[in-house]
């Protein structure tokens, strides 16, 4: 299993620490203004520890397991990877944003129907960059090439199945034929 | 991860004059650069972030023939790009078969080819590594030696270069713009790596642009990259291939060839190309020039397997690009398992 998340750096006697910035960025459709103390925080902590925003998940924290997905400019990304005094002027998608009004977005909806998570921890990764997917590929239903697509996004219970059936019930594709025997 | 300063400068003469200060390091995507700073493996006093600088990041034509590529191309773009999918589709094959969407999404061109080894000595900032720290040692030596280099090992570093661009991109002959603040240059690709792999440039200088040259797309029909690695995707290259040919009356008018996963730098076997170079094309023939380009090849403790899947991938690849560069990159790039596909071909 990954690390513990790592705290968040504390201030340091460095010659720069002073230094300080703010951020303006549109999160989940909402204009947010944001300083920043520090620039080593990345994007995933800056969600998940300064804005309250804890869907994005912190797996591995190194860009290899695809928890932390969120669309950055409509594109997905590690959350982890991104700093975020990189962001002034940029658009960030959440899990958050997903859906409206109390309802499930498509995806959403299609994880629950074709039961594509059991401990939940990575779906909402999952489901961001299904997002991104469907944004990048479009309509394209073959399995192989969804299978690749989703590739940067490991699940440990092994819903990886389930996961490329709810996604192409999206794109409308929809039947089980892609399920293992 | 130590305090650095964020500089965001909207000119490149104002991003060269930051980079003249020490400790300084180029932030492009940063899907290397910030993992190996919070690993503490890389340690910059400031990032120079090139974001503000727009022009590095689009593909344009070469006057005199040929593209440009920008230093600042996300991988994403690159291998969608319609250009390089006419001219040099060899090249999406290559992107598309590294790494994941999120980090494609984001990593760069010149990134991808500076990018760091994935040799664990070299990721353990207490482990001893000449790469890291010079003369300190390597800690991969004594080690099962799964990973390393079978050609080009160096006493002082036995670690193989991870970019998969970069094979075909030396295949094809392409070449750097670099600026610095004495003005530009224009450098061969292959002599951006030294003998151990390390970027040649000095600090503070900045990759501008790939520059791929008119020929390249003479073999955009017959060129396709090969990779094997321990799981279907998302893992670097335990051997890799790019084998780029141009054909004519039923012979072999020119080839070009690299390895990946086998040596410190992406390796340009002119043995093998000189086998192929006005032959007619048969198993026998792909034979001979794999066991050329292997025959310096030598096994450091467990990894001599390295050696027969080199050959017999550069075979594959080569038997591969006779049958011709598909319409459409394979679901699964460069994968030896992607079906055989009797589909449509490029061009």
């Amino acid at each position: 299993m990954a690390d513990l998340p790592e705290p968040l750096p504390v201030q340091s006697a460095a010659p720069e620490a002073a230094e300080a910035s703010i951020i303006g960025l549109t999160l989940n459709g909402v204009t947010r203004v944001v300083p920043l103390d520090d620039p080593r925080v990345t994007l995933l902590d800056l969600l998940r520890e300064r804005l309250g925003l804890s869907g994005a998940k912190k797996g591995c924290d190194r860009g290899q397991c695809g928890a932390c997905t969120v669309l950055l400019d409509g594109r997905r990304v590690n959350a982890c990877l991104v700093l975020a005094v990189t962001l002034d002027g940029a658009a960030v998608e959440t899990i958050e944003g997903l859906g409206g009004g109390g309802a499930l977005h498509p995806l959403q909806a299609a994880f629950v129907e074709h039961d594509a998570l059991q401990c939940g921890f990575c779906t909402p990764g999952q489901i961001m960059s299904a997002l991104g997917l469907l944004a990048e590929e479009g309509n394209d239903p073959d399995p192989e090439r969804i299978r690749a697509g989703m590739s940067g996004n490991l699940c440990r219970c092994g819903a990886h199945p389930a996961i490329v059936a709810a996604i192409r019930a999206v794109i409308g594709a929809g039947d089980r034929s892609e399920m293992p025997e | 991860m130590r305090r650095f300063a964020y500089l965001r400068p909207a000119r490149l003469e104002e991003a060269l004059a930051a980079a003249a200060e020490p400790e300084t390091a180029w932030l492009a995507g940063g899907t290397n650069l910030v993992e190996l700073m919070k690993r503490g493996v890389a340690r910059p006093a400031r990032l120079v972030d090139l974001a503000g600088l727009e022009d590095l990041a689009t593909i344009t034509p070469l006057a005199a023939g040929g593209l440009s590529i920008g230093a600042a191309v996300r991988n994403a773009d690159l291998a969608r790009h319609p250009v390089i999918l006419r001219d040099a589709p060899i090249l999406a094959e290559a992107v598309l078969s590294a790494a994941a969407p999120q980090i494609r999404n984001r990593a760069t061109t010149a990134g991808n080819l500076l990018q760091a080894p994935r040799c664990a000595g070299f990721l353990d900032p207490g482990a001893a590594c000449n790469r890291r720290a010079a003369g300190s040692g390597c800690a991969a030596r004594g080690g099962d030696g799964r990973d390393a280099a079978v050609l080009g090992a160096t006493e002082a570093c036995i670690a193989v270069h991870p970019s998969d661009l970069a094979v075909p991109l030396v295949a094809l002959d392409a070449r750097l713009r670099v600026a610095g603040r004495d003005g530009e240059r224009t450098i061969a690709l292959g002599t951006l790596y030294g003998a151990d792999g390390a970027s040649t440039l000095p600090p503070g200088e900045l990759v501008r642009a790939v520059l791929l040259p008119a020929e390249a797309a003479g073999f955009a029909g017959h060129a396709r990259y090969l990779k094997l690695r321990e799981r279907t995707s998302f893992a670097f290259a335990l051997v890799s291939a790019a084998a780029a040919l141009r054909i004519a009356g039923g012979r072999i008018v020119a080839a070009r060839v690299a390895l990946g996963g086998v040596a410190p730098r992406p390796w340009r076997p002119a043995e093998a190309e000189a086998v192929l170079a006005g032959a007619v094309p048969t198993d026998a023939l792909f034979r001979a020039a794999a066991d050329a380009a292997l025959a310096a090849a030598r096994p450091i403790a467990e990894n001599g397997f390295k050696i027969e899947l080199a050959r017999r991938v550069l075979v594959r690849a080569l038997t591969l690009a006779l049958r011709g560069t598909p319409a459409r990159v394979p679901a699964l790039a460069a994968s030896p398992f992607a079906p055989a596909g009797e589909g449509a071909r490029h061009g």
